[in-house]
């Protein structure tokens, strides 16, 4: 639930607004967290009332609005406040965005999941909606007349039969001193009104962006603040035996070195350890750092070995594992003999690298902690910085810059957390500047995954019994010791939700320990997973003798709802209720054939070496098509000519901007499946910076990245992940089409073929 | 004592000669749109003119640009956006923004060798400049746009 307060004379947004500003105030959190939040059971006691959501209006008729989200690149920090825009009928070049501290009070920051906008879509409207009607209602009671004559536009409330206007500036003290409407009463814009969702709209803070304006953790400075770099264990776990600082010390501008103390198990987010060098700038500390002489105890992960271990995963999947979801008989389908076709699918390890590598700065004053740091996750900052401090959350401010990209890596505050120990323990504001090695090196990583597919074909070609298994060290190892199965959210993506009309299937997932740190990436377990079950109805449909698009058409069935009933009990639908974000295979279909329309399947006339391959993959609720067409050069090289990806993620707020996010999502996919790969050898990460740990450039990429929206009034779905999970197999499965080359592990450097 | 000139101010520098110029600019002058992505000339998130010439400023120490002239993504446009930076801003180009800086600059410095460049000159030149986000489609559209204005 959601409450709407007029919090104009409460001093809420004190040193934000003016005080003549009309301020409301919305409660995002859900009535069973009430009592938590508000320390008060009773959801109607106003005197508990503690805003998630500000929307401001000062007398000058400037908008502002508290984005309480991180902006990582994806566009939520512009969306967002777009809805309350067009449903307030305010002037969007009149709003401004004024970026959240860390704060239980906002409900749940973390940025992640991407489900920003299908998270907040409704009560963005209902906030607008508000402030619209109450200065509709100041406005009618200045002129003395019903304010059913009244109506907003575009800033102004106009009287229609006089003709009176007056401004929203105009208005806000009159607003201030108003009721709030019950939400039952709000009247909200017919969609054939709507000035801004669902028009191409450009980035909030695209100019400061192009004139190279400080906006990012990188670019945060506090006056006095020493620089730091720091030393981490080579292998997860490790402790130091001895240092030798001295050469390290005599580097100018290096001030003296500090010990970090290794993590307690789990490593959660706790800091890694190691030695910082802290100086007066960023260079002289990573000068000093490479003087330091550290004599290590690896610990208990230095024999983790990338090529054992791939052998460890699919010993574990040629056995029965785990069952995650089960429907008829495989065991028996498979006894019945028939033609059985099986296959084993790996993913390495992935490493983020957003461009912007973990950096923050902190400084620690009389027991508290000011921090300003790219995160997606300030309350988990502060909730980290507290324990590793031994002080109160509540003691510890977060700032949340501009993130110079994230894809899930900056989830976890184990940098900004080293900031905070250092500047505890040097007496100074210090910066934190980890290199690209230590970026690629110490990762919260993609998961490792091995898959094992079999499945039976009756007369007709199509699958009468499924069977896979999955084994990947999973992300709970990160919060909880000797956690080796992946959990309900894991496995529901892209695994126990298979939606094919298969009368016997059953997906498994077995054991992996983990010993490098497992985290979320962009798409997460969708990767792997979609990989196996994409790349394996391209083999069957090869098996079958049919046309791949025909075979994964007949594969979806015909258009239904998957039942809530036949999927697993622990599967959270990312957090979306079911009634409203059904598994809908007829929007499989939708995007499967408008995919293959727009690239010309079928009907373009493929050359030599040329092929075409198709994948769907419904994930973070949004329904995503994409057809890549290949070309295989006389070298046996990939060239990746074209994809269509078609996207039905229910209502656009930003087409432009969601358009932007897939044309992304094909070039993340494309560097996954071409080159990215993170190995260990020894506990120790074998990739450093970009010449080892790949990602593709401008001319790698797909030539020509066409995204195709489909225009849908369901709920608003996640658009920041999704584009990523279809791309390699629909890659693989247009690689097999141009050659006969079935490609059955990541990335492509591993078969020649990149 | 080395002297350089910042985006058209005189500046003398008395520290490290080694140090990176990216460093100097970034920590020394406070002009952080110039980004560090990773310290080695494989991102181009540092890139900066030089006498007019694009380089990756993360490898380029202070003492090679003694008496030269440096321009960084603040300077660019001293009276009003550059065209390649509206050219940016028609696209809507950047995503999380980070490398953008960087790429502007090279593509500056590209559109200034080869006014009208072909896909393959814009592959050849921005191929130093990684973006994690994946704009290249938009950053190329941009880059044709802006030499457009070039004609």
């Amino acid at each position: 639930m959601s409450r709407i307060e007029n919090v104009s004379r409460r001093g809420f947004l004190q040193g934000v607004v003016s005080a003549g500003a009309f301020v409301l105030g919305v409660h995002l959190a859900p009535e069973s967290l009430w009592a938590e939040t508000t320390g008060s059971a009773d959801p109607l006691n106003v005197t508990a009332f503690h805003p998630s959501l500000f929307v401001g209006l000062e007398p000058d008729g400037t908008v502002l609005m508290v984005a309480a989200r991180s902006e990582m690149g994806t566009g939520s920090r512009t969306s967002l406040p777009m809805i309350i825009a067009d449903e307030m009928e305010a002037d969007w070049g009149r709003v401004r965005i004024v970026q959240a501290l860390g704060d239980a009070k906002y409900g749940d920051q973390s940025t992640d999941g991407s489900h920003s906008v299908r998270s907040f879509f409704g009560v963005m409207r209902e906030s607008g909606a508000t402030a619209r009607t109450m200065l509709v209602q100041a406005a009618a009671q200045q002129w003395n007349v019903p304010a059913s004559e009244c109506e907003a536009s575009l800033h102004t409330v106009v009287h229609r039969a006089s003709g009176r206007t007056a401004g929203y500036g105009s208005l806000a003290a009159a607003a201030a001193a108003l009721p709030v409407p019950a939400k039952e009463t709000l009247k909200f814009k017919p969609q054939s009104q709507w000035r801004y969702i669902g028009k191409d709209a450009s980035n909030y803070d695209l100019e400061s962006i192009v004139t190279g304006k400080p906006l990012y953790g990188m670019d945060a400075h506090v006056d006095g603040m020493l620089y730091a770099a720091i030393e981490h264990p080579p292998v997860l776990g490790g402790k130091v035996v001895s240092c030798d600082d001295r050469e390290a010390l005599k580097v100018a501008g290096v001030r003296q070195t500090v010990a970090i103390d290794p993590f307690k198990p789990p490593h959660h987010f706790q800091p890694l350890g190691g030695v910082a060098v802290i100086a007066d700038s960023t260079w002289a500390a990573f000068q000093g750092r490479q003087k330091l002489k550290i004599t290590w105890d690896n610990g208990p992960n230095a024999a983790y070995d990338s090529d054992a271990f791939r052998k460890q995963l699919e010993e574990t999947t040629r056995k029965p594992c785990k069952v995650a979801l089960s429907r008829g008989d495989v065991d028996a389908e498979f006894a019945k003999g028939g033609k059985i076709v099986e296959a084993e699918y790996y993913v390495p390890h992935l490493a983020h690298a957003s461009m912007e590598p973990p950096v923050a700065v902190a400084n620690y004053r009389d027991g508290k902690v000011e921090a300003w740091a790219p995160t997606q996750d300030p309350q988990a900052t502060q909730e980290t910085v507290g324990s590793v401090l031994g002080i109160p959350k509540e003691n510890v401010t977060c700032h949340v810059t501009l993130l110079g990209g994230a894809f899930g890596r900056k989830s976890k505050p184990d940098y900004i957390a080293e900031a905070a120990v250092l500047s505890k323990k040097t007496g100074r504001p210090v910066k934190v500047v980890w290199t690209r090695e230590d970026d690629i090196k110490f990762c919260y990583y993609h998961s490792v995954a091995a898959m094992y597919m079999k499945a039976a074909l009756g007369a007709d070609g199509m699958p009468t019994a499924w069977l896979q298994r999955s084994a990947f060290p999973p992300i709970g190892s990160t919060f909880a010791l000797n956690t080796i199965y992946g959990d309900g959210g894991e496995l529901g993506m892209g695994w126990t939700d298979i939606p094919f009309a298969v009368p016997n299937l059953r997906a498994e997932n077995g054991p992996a320990n983990a010993h490098v740190r497992i985290g979320w990436f962009r798409s997460v377990a969708n990767i792997y997973h979609g990989f196996a079950v994409q790349s394996f109805a391209g083999e069957l449909a090869h098996a079958a003798g049919r046309d791949p698009l025909d075979y994964l058409l007949a594969l979806l069935g015909p258009d239904r709802i998957i039942a809530k009933n036949d999927l697993p009990k622990d599967y959270d639908n990312m957090g979306g209720a079911y009634e409203d974000y059904p598994i809908d295979t007829a929007r499989l279909r939708r995007v499967t054939e408008k995919a293959a329309e727009q690239a010309g399947w079928g009907k373009r006339k493929l050359g030599p070496g040329e092929g075409m391959g198709v994948a769907v993959h419904r994930s973070f609720l949004t329904y995503v098509a994409s057809v890549v067409q290949v070309q295989m050069s006389d070298k046996g090289k990939v060239r990746i000519g074209r994809v269509d990806t078609a996207v039905d993620a229910g209502l656009l707020i930003n087409p432009d901007n969601v358009r932007n996010q897939f044309e992304g999502a094909a070039v993340f996919g494309t560097s996954l499946a071409l080159c990215s790969e993170i190995t260990a050898t020894g506990g120790v990460i074998n990739q450093s910076n970009f010449q080892d740990y790949r990602l593709c450039r401008i001319n790698e990429v797909p030539a020509e990245i066409h995204v195709h929206l489909i225009e849908s009034n369901a709920p608003p779905a996640g658009v920041g992940e999704p584009g990523v999970p279809p791309f390699a197999p629909a890659l693989c499965n247009a690689i097999f089409a141009a050659s006969g080359k079935r490609i059955r592990e990541l990335p492509l450097t591993r078969s020649g073929l990149a | 004592m080395i002297q350089l000139k910042v985006n058209g101010v005189d500046r003398s520098f008395d520290g490290d000669p080694e140090m990176p110029l990216l460093w100097y600019l970034r920590d020394q002058l406070g002009l952080v749109g110039t980004k560090y992505g990773c310290g080695v000339a494989l991102c181009g998130a540092c890139t900066v003119h030089q006498n007019g010439e694009a380089i990756r400023s993360c490898v380029s120490p202070v003492k090679a640009a003694a008496g030269k002239e440096v321009l960084t993504i603040e300077g660019l446009g001293e009276n009003g956006l550059h065209p390649v930076q509206k050219a940016w801003m028609a696209h809507n180009v950047p995503q999380c923004g980070y490398c953008q800086a960087g790429q502007i600059m090279q593509a500056v410095a590209l559109l200034k060798s080869k006014p009208h460049p072909t896909d393959r000159d814009i592959d050849d030149v921005m191929a130093g400049n990684i973006c994690r986000c994946g704009t290249y489609q938009r950053i190329r559209a941009a880059i044709k746009s802006a030499a457009e204005v070039n004609s």
